[in-house]
């Protein structure tokens, strides 16, 4: 398979020389030449917390691997599930606390929150960087503080253009745009048959997040410039909003109180013929017990989120990365237990259970057949490298952090959309909003 | 002076200090009233205590933060989420709980005439009471959905509208759904502890008032309301403090959305300490809520509990 190659041909590159400037510091077992890795401590056990799946394959094939894990190393790790709005919370108190869970997999800019808690993970992110063709820029954003790796990216559960295909071509469109303009026609299209589109605009942790931010970015609007200073209120964000007023003229009514659920359900329904979701609606479809709803499924596709004025690809998606604690007296133990289910040989099959419900940080998981199985899931394969991350293009910390937990974007979206207030006067509120987390 | 006069007279019957204590009934008092103390200093005035502390730093979750003082109060009163959050919780309390009131007190004097079924019937009203919040919170978010509402639903069958109702989308329509909510929950509780109430006012006095001749009306204005006010204070007391500090409702329903137009205190505090990570601000909210629900419970302490025909017409 092509994946032997790409690792022969990567090791004789950056992989050594990241692991060149690892021997010395010991960590490494003498047949490091193949593979690295780190020697868990002499009686070293684990205790791993982690969100809980949204697919069952992924739960399954997780606790296969780590099985797998203690089988190879003798380490026993003991695996916790918390839902996963809940696992930031745990996390920082347990950064802050000094104890918990060896290894907590938290999202997006969490370890900015207290890097120096975090256990220093450069070595690994090297090589795996380097064994499997590098990290996406976002994962290397969302992963790096100053120069280090203090958290190890992990995935990102993808959000993507879920359409009805036979409606689309009944609109007219033999293919999707891929272009902002072309999207809102499309948009138009469908409403016009009877089949408008709906995304959530209410206060949605997730799936209003990802859509308002790639709106905003796809415009060249941004919350803040490289210095952290807020540029919310610029003419690009005006324009975005302007966009997105057309978009829900479009919509099916209500999707100002769209929670997460609400355009599965009406998606699934019939009600609505594209909205912007991770895989699971396809998923849901296709594993339902109903005859009707596998045939349903046949008929749903996925496309990338259009790309704007801006001119390049400006997503934004779920990721999630792992996050070892300077406080675990098993720091090797740890990184081999990150190592080991990054590798290959585990993570590839574990993608393939979650039926591509997870896109990889790292280039090389590209090839895995899973994202050429069925010509849906190729969308998704592409998300982490068409995303840029929460608080762009300033730098991650607790200002990102808190002012996407207080839906400014999504909020100045809905404010403008549903025509409470003018887009101008959104986009100042929505700035004064954002002012009082990046304050010095 | 009793104990006095032993010691003198035979020093070698000398009282320990605890037989001492164990006579004195100030510190008996004291003495039982302890565990009791120090559960409430444990667990409630502690956590009282460290909240107001924590709303004076700036502490993230899990950290200590600095003391800044008012910092974050001076903070809130230049947010206009924080000040749309006021006005939400009290047009949520002050609404939810007037109409609770008016509906429970209703029920109360229709469950306390003579119907058939009567036990069975009044087990039947305390269920919204008893069905745990997010479960009955998670029913009326399909009812109240923008697609599958069973209300919009019917009516659009009857061809009374044309187009579903948008219950949660519309700042209005969500204020109305939510107090709507909050209120088929909190009726059972007022109707309930009402109904107690009515049943221990004298049926005598009814009679005496029938044999002079009164309408219904007076009866229920010169006789169950003012016998009826210090339980009516009790209830609407708690029925506020309930009220006031919801949020399992909110958060099922819309999160505080839409437009942050059903953001109560309590649902802003959480979702800035805790997804938010801003311990210190989200302290700082739910402290901001301590004088309202003080102004609460001192109105309805004086305004109903404390009046002369309470003391004067009591027939004990």
């Amino acid at each position: 398979m092509t994946r032997f190659t790409r690792r022969n041909v990567l090791k004789g590159g950056a992989g050594l020389a990241a692991a060149g400037t690892l021997a010395s510091n010991g960590l490494i077992r003498p047949a490091w030449a193949q593979d690295m890795s780190f020697t868990p401590e002499d009686g070293a056990e684990l205790r791993v917390l982690r969100w809980s799946r949204f697919v069952q394959g992924d739960e399954d094939l997780f606790l296969e691997n780590v099985a797998k894990f203690t089988e190879a190393t003798g380490v026993p790790v003991q695996v916790d599930n918390e839902s996963w709005e809940d696992v930031r919370p745990k996390a920082a108190v347990a950064a802050n606390v000094g104890s918990g869970p060896d290894i907590i997999f938290g999202w997006y800019d969490d370890p900015h929150q207290y890097p120096d808690k975090l256990l220093d993970l450069t070595d690994l992110c090297d090589y795996l960087g380097g064994k499997y063709g590098g990290w996406f820029p976002a994962a290397e954003t969302y992963g790096m503080r100053d120069g280090k790796w203090v958290g190890m990216p992990w995935g990102a559960s993808g959000n993507c253009l879920v359409y009805r295909k036979s409606w689309v071509e009944e609109a007219g469109f033999s293919e999707f745009p891929s272009d902002t303009e072309g999207f809102l026609e499309v948009m138009r299209a469908l409403s016009a048959n009877g089949h408008p589109p709906g995304f959530a605009l209410g206060n949605a942790v997730g799936d209003g997040n990802t859509w308002t931010h790639w709106a905003l970015w796809s415009h060249g609007g941004r919350m803040v410039d490289e210095n952290n200073q807020v540029v919310l209120n610029s003419p690009e964000t005006i324009a975005a909003l302007n966009f997105v007023k057309d978009m829900y003229e479009t919509f099916i009514p209500g999707t100002i109180s769209w929670l997460d659920p609400n355009n599965n359900r009406a998606f699934l329904s019939g009600q609505i013929g594209l909205t912007a979701n991770g895989i699971s609606i396809y998923y849901a479809a296709k594993n339902d017990e109903d005859p009707a709803m596998r045939e349903l499924a046949e008929d749903i596709y996925h496309a990338n989120m259009p790309i704007g004025p801006v001119g390049m690809p400006s997503e934004l998606h779920l990721f999630t990365q792992a996050m070892a604690f300077n406080y675990t007296p098993y720091p090797n133990a740890c990184k081999e237990f990150l190592r080991f289910i990054m590798e290959w040989d585990q993570y590839a099959p574990w993608q393939v259970a979650a039926e591509g419900y997870i896109t990889h940080p790292l280039m090389a998981y590209d090839e895995n057949p899973i994202w050429t199985a069925d010509v849906r899931n190729t969308p998704y394969r592409d998300t982490i490298r068409n995303m840029l991350y929460n608080g762009y293009a300033g730098s991650l910390g607790y200002a990102s952090a808190a002012s996407m937990a207080d839906y400014i974007v999504v909020n100045m979206f809905a404010e403008a959309a549903s025509g409470a207030k003018s887009p101008e006067d959104a986009a100042a509120d929505a700035q004064r909003r954002a002012e009082r987390y990046y304050r010095v | 002076m009793v104990a006095e006069a032993p010691k003198a007279a035979a020093p070698a019957y000398k009282i320990s200090l605890w037989a001492q204590l164990n006579n004195n009934r100030d510190f008996l008092g004291l003495f039982f009233m302890l565990p009791a103390g120090l559960v409430l200093l444990l667990f409630l005035t502690y956590p009282l205590g460290l909240g107001v502390y924590l709303s004076l730093t700036d502490s993230r979750i899990g950290g200590v933060g600095n003391f800044i003082w008012f910092d974050n109060f001076i903070w809130l009163y230049h947010d206009s989420v924080f000040w749309l959050s006021v006005f939400n919780t009290l047009l949520y309390t002050i609404v939810a709980s007037a109409i609770k009131f008016g509906l429970g007190l209703w029920l109360a004097l229709i469950l306390n005439h003579h119907l058939p079924f009567k036990a069975f019937i009044r087990a039947i009203i305390l269920l919204p009471w008893i069905v745990p919040t997010v479960l009955s919170a998670i029913a009326f978010w399909w009812i109240f959905d923008s697609q599958y509402s069973i209300i919009s639903w019917a009516l659009t069958e009857l061809g009374l509208i044309d187009q579903y109702i948008d219950f949660l989308g519309d700042p209005d329509n969500a204020r109305a759904s939510v107090i709507a909510a909050n209120i088929w929950r909190g009726i059972p509780f007022v109707a309930i502890t009402l109904l107690a109430g009515l049943q221990t006012i004298p049926q005598s006095l009814h009679e005496a008032a029938t044999l002079d001749g009164s309408t219904p009306w007076q009866r229920f204005r010169f006789i169950t309301l003012p016998m009826l006010t210090p339980i009516i204070a009790v209830v609407m007391t708690f029925s506020v403090l309930f009220t006031f500090t919801d949020f399992q409702l909110i958060y099922v329903l819309t999160r505080g959305g839409p437009l942050n137009a059903t953001h109560l205190m309590a649902t802003l505090s959480f979702q800035r300490a805790i997804p938010g990570t801003q311990l210190g601000e989200g302290a700082a909210i739910a402290t901001a809520m301590i004088p309202f629900l003080i102004t609460a419970i001192l109105f309805s302490y004086f305004g109903l509990q404390n009046r002369k025909w309470q003391h004067g017409g009591r027939d004990d």
